[in-house]
């Protein structure tokens, strides 16, 4: 965006005037007067964002005590344990199911919301975002009291139909189950909002000229809403991915990574290594293991996002 | 406006006369006279209890006039791990810090050497048990105090009646209030006995297999009895053995008559399976009882904290201590230490005992016998046993006797319970064990 025309022959003032007006200039552009207003934010992110990220790969590079620079030898050395490929794979499944979960419900319960009349649409917006606004830790906890090992609500209550009792958080299978459901249940809320919002653009001519042609509904989806939403989808998606992977609060509060490592994923493996067990270093390349593979699929679906753009 | 000179001879008898002035002054000490002390406290769960160390704090600041700042730090949700953490790498915070079982030597080389002032410690205190030694001490260095407040040992905390009536076992028999243990025959087959009778009974004992310190505590004395250690003192792997083979199918056989789900066990469960009146017995300090007497007294009164049962090697029995311990950082370490001087006096550890319902424990020897432990209850003497009065049981904690920053590892990570856990899953036994060899030459990184 330009907000100025550029004047090459605005240059025959004299020195003390031309540095003034070009400072008073400057304070009068849209975009100086936009980048002062961020400039709080921008420090913010990089005290709190960017100065841990570089702490974090600086970490990365020590050895155990700290004292020793050791290059990339602490990602050789996971590379060699069995249980970080565990974590590896049981991150990608948690990830990617969860995502897949997220975004399926969220695009069928946009779709209900949408066509409910306006007048009771926004009660029902307000409830079905209830589970995304509650903070993690606390509704996770309420999920940790229906899964509870001992004395688990849902299994009280399937023992009314001769079922269980579900080793929820006691089974591989179980606790991986248990920990993605939460996510889905916390994070679909976010999806079926975007998507709402996206489907409310989506010009309702389009629609009423493909009835005309004879498209029927599963045709009206596929060639019309879901190309209108793809980026909008892409973008949720993306990021999603980035804060499923990066999950901590649910699997620490559900299973702790239990049992026998099988729902552990990279933040909470992190944790366990760098803080539980001292051992800094090693949790902070956990970590960051991550930092790639996600860079990576940002590029790769922000530059579709881009592409996508220009041609509209 | 006019200016009035000062002569060189006025100047001179001012100056003069304002040096006397301070010179004879009297002298005022103020409130900060020997500077600040910043104090980070474990946060004590009993209510009230934090209070007595305050009054002590308070009470030594006074005198010393020093000024004193105290943060109770919980530990739930690892929030003193967290802070210890970012203490160590910012080189900056409190001057004392209360530190768990494994930190005071996961950050030894940032905490100052307190050996000096052990030593009178110990002499009007009585000797500090084995495991207080071996957590707190690097070398002839002395890594922190050993607090009063937050240890603990994780014991039987068994159901008089229950266990009578199930197993035929009498704990206040065996245990009797006042004097000495008459536990001969508290062995680890007794007790795999009385665990498969409570189990039929339909009160299995509350025994967890997840990867939380109360699982691992017991699993670690219980590997201790038959002589299994991963990591031997010297740093060599020690996995491959038969007191490893027996501790594995020892706990095999017990798993089968633990609940089904003790796999995902944490540290609450155990309290909780106490207090709902479901279990015979758990492995815990006596803050379960504690719960019980508030929310369940009829479960309370029938509670007997006791010793561990013996193995082939010994009757172990896990024990955490918390240590107060100095940063190198700090800007008044000789303030820090008189404090921690005073906090260590035999009257001062009483007072936060007492203040505690008898759930701290000192690590010293004389210090085993105090009032508040023959006197709380329900049932009277429910504590006695508790702080081992006649070393029938030898303190330890799990993964010892290994070097304590391999041992971390191994406790952190629940080895030894997801090794039991895997062989009763029915992987096989070679195949456990290599894989626990595995983890522990991880744990050896340097």
């Amino acid at each position: 965006m330009v907000d100025v025309a550029f004047q090459p022959n605005n240059v025959s003032a004299t020195q003390p005037m031309r540095k003034r007006s070009s400072l008073q200039k400057a304070l009068k552009r849209k975009s100086t007067a936009a980048f002062l207003m961020t400039l709080p934010l921008i420090i913010l992110i990089a005290l709190l964002v960017l100065y841990p990220a570089f702490y974090s790969i600086h970490l990365a590079t020590l050895n155990k005590s700290m004292q020793r620079f050791v290059g990339l030898g602490n990602f050789e050395f996971l590379f060699k344990r069995d249980t970080f490929w565990l974590v590896v794979k049981q991150s990608c499944i948690f990830a990617v199911s969860a995502v897949v979960f997220k975004a399926l419900i969220g695009f069928i319960v946009a779709h209900f919301v949408h066509n409910i009349p306006a007048k009771g649409q926004r009660k029902w917006r307000g409830m079905l975002l209830v589970p995304w606004v509650i903070p993690p830790a606390m509704s996770t906890l309420a999920w940790l009291w229906l899964f509870d090992p001992s004395y688990s609500a849902f299994n009280y209550t399937l023992s009314f139909f001769g079922i269980g009792p579900i080793p929820w958080t006691g089974d591989a299978d179980w606790a991986r189950f248990s920990v993605i459901l939460v996510n889905v249940w916390y994070g679909a809320p976010f999806f079926m909002i975007m998507y709402l919002a996206s489907l409310k653009s989506v010009p309702d001519q389009l629609y009423e000229a493909a009835a005309i042609d004879g498209a029927n509904w599963w045709q009206r989806i596929w060639y019309i809403t879901l190309p209108m939403m793809r980026n909008i989808i892409a973008i949720t998606t993306l990021f999603s991915l980035i804060v499923t992977f990066a999950n901590f609060d649910i699997v620490r509060i559900l299973t702790a990574g239990g049992p026998l490592d099988h729902t552990h994923i990279f933040a909470t493996w992190a944790f366990r290594i760098g803080i539980e067990g001292s051992d800094i270093p090693l949790g902070a390349s956990v970590s960051l293991f991550m930092v790639p593979i996600l860079a990576v699929a940002a590029i790769f679906i922000l530059r579709d996002v881009n592409k996508r753009g220009n041609e509209a | 406006m006019s200016r009035k000179s000062l002569s060189r001879r006025q100047f001179v008898a001012a100056t003069a006369l304002s040096s006397a002035a301070l010179i004879t002054a009297p002298y005022i000490r103020g409130a900060q006279a020997a500077g600040k002390l910043t104090i980070g406290f474990w946060d004590h769960w009993v209510p009230g209890a934090n209070k007595a160390s305050t009054d002590l704090v308070n009470e030594w600041a006074e005198k010393a006039k020093v000024e004193v700042t105290i943060d109770y730090i919980p530990s739930q949700g690892n929030k003193n791990l967290l802070t210890i953490a970012a203490e160590a790498q910012a080189k900056s915070g409190h001057d004392i810090f209360a530190m768990p079982t494994w930190w005071a030597h996961a950050n030894s080389e940032q905490l100052e050497d307190v050996a000096d002032i052990m030593g009178p410690i110990i002499a009007e205190n009585g000797e500090v048990n084995g495991t207080a030694k071996y957590l707190g001490t690097l070398g002839n260095k002395w890594l922190g105090v050993p607090a009063c407040v937050g240890s603990q040992i994780k014991g039987p905390c068994s159901r008089i009646d229950l266990m009578k009536k199930h197993a035929g076992i009498d704990v206040q028999a065996m245990y009797p209030a006042g004097s000495e243990p008459k536990a001969d025959n508290w062995n680890l087959d007794t007790f795999l006995k009385a665990a498969e009778a409570c189990h039929k009974g339909g009160v299995p004992f509350g025994i967890g297999l997840g990867e939380t310190t109360d699982n691992v505590d017991t699993a670690g004395a219980i590997f201790l009895s038959y002589g299994a250690q991963l990591v031997d003192a010297k740093g060599n792997l020690t996995v491959k053995t038969d007191a490893v083979r027996q501790a594995l199918e020892f706990y095999k056989k017990l798993i089968s008559f633990l609940p089904p789900d003790v796999a995902a066990w944490d540290d609450a469960s155990n309290n909780k399976w106490l207090v709902s009146g479901r279990g015979a017995m758990i492995m815990n300090p006596p803050s379960a009882w504690a719960v019980a007497k508030r929310d369940a007294p009829q479960v309370a009164e029938q509670c007997w904290t006791h010793g561990f049962p013996a193995g082939p090697k010994g009757r172990f029995a896990p024990y955490l201590p918390y240590f107060w311990s100095i940063w190198n950082f700090s800007k008044n370490k000789e303030a820090a230490k008189n404090l921690l001087i005073a906090l260590s006096k035999p009257a001062a550890i009483e007072k936060m005992v007492t203040a505690s319902g008898g759930y701290d424990l000192p690590a010293y020897e004389k210090l085993t016998t105090l009032k508040v432990w023959q006197e709380e209850g329900p049932p009277k003497g429910t504590l006695y046993h508790y702080p081992n009065p006649y070393k029938h049981q030898i303190l330890s904690i799990a993964a010892s006797p290994a070097p304590p920053k391999i041992a971390q590892q191994i406790y952190a990570q629940a080895t030894l319970t997801k090794m039991c856990l895997r062989y009763h899953q029915g992987e096989a036994m070679e195949k456990t064990l290599a894989w626990a060899e595995g983890e522990c030459e991880g744990f050896m990184r340097s």
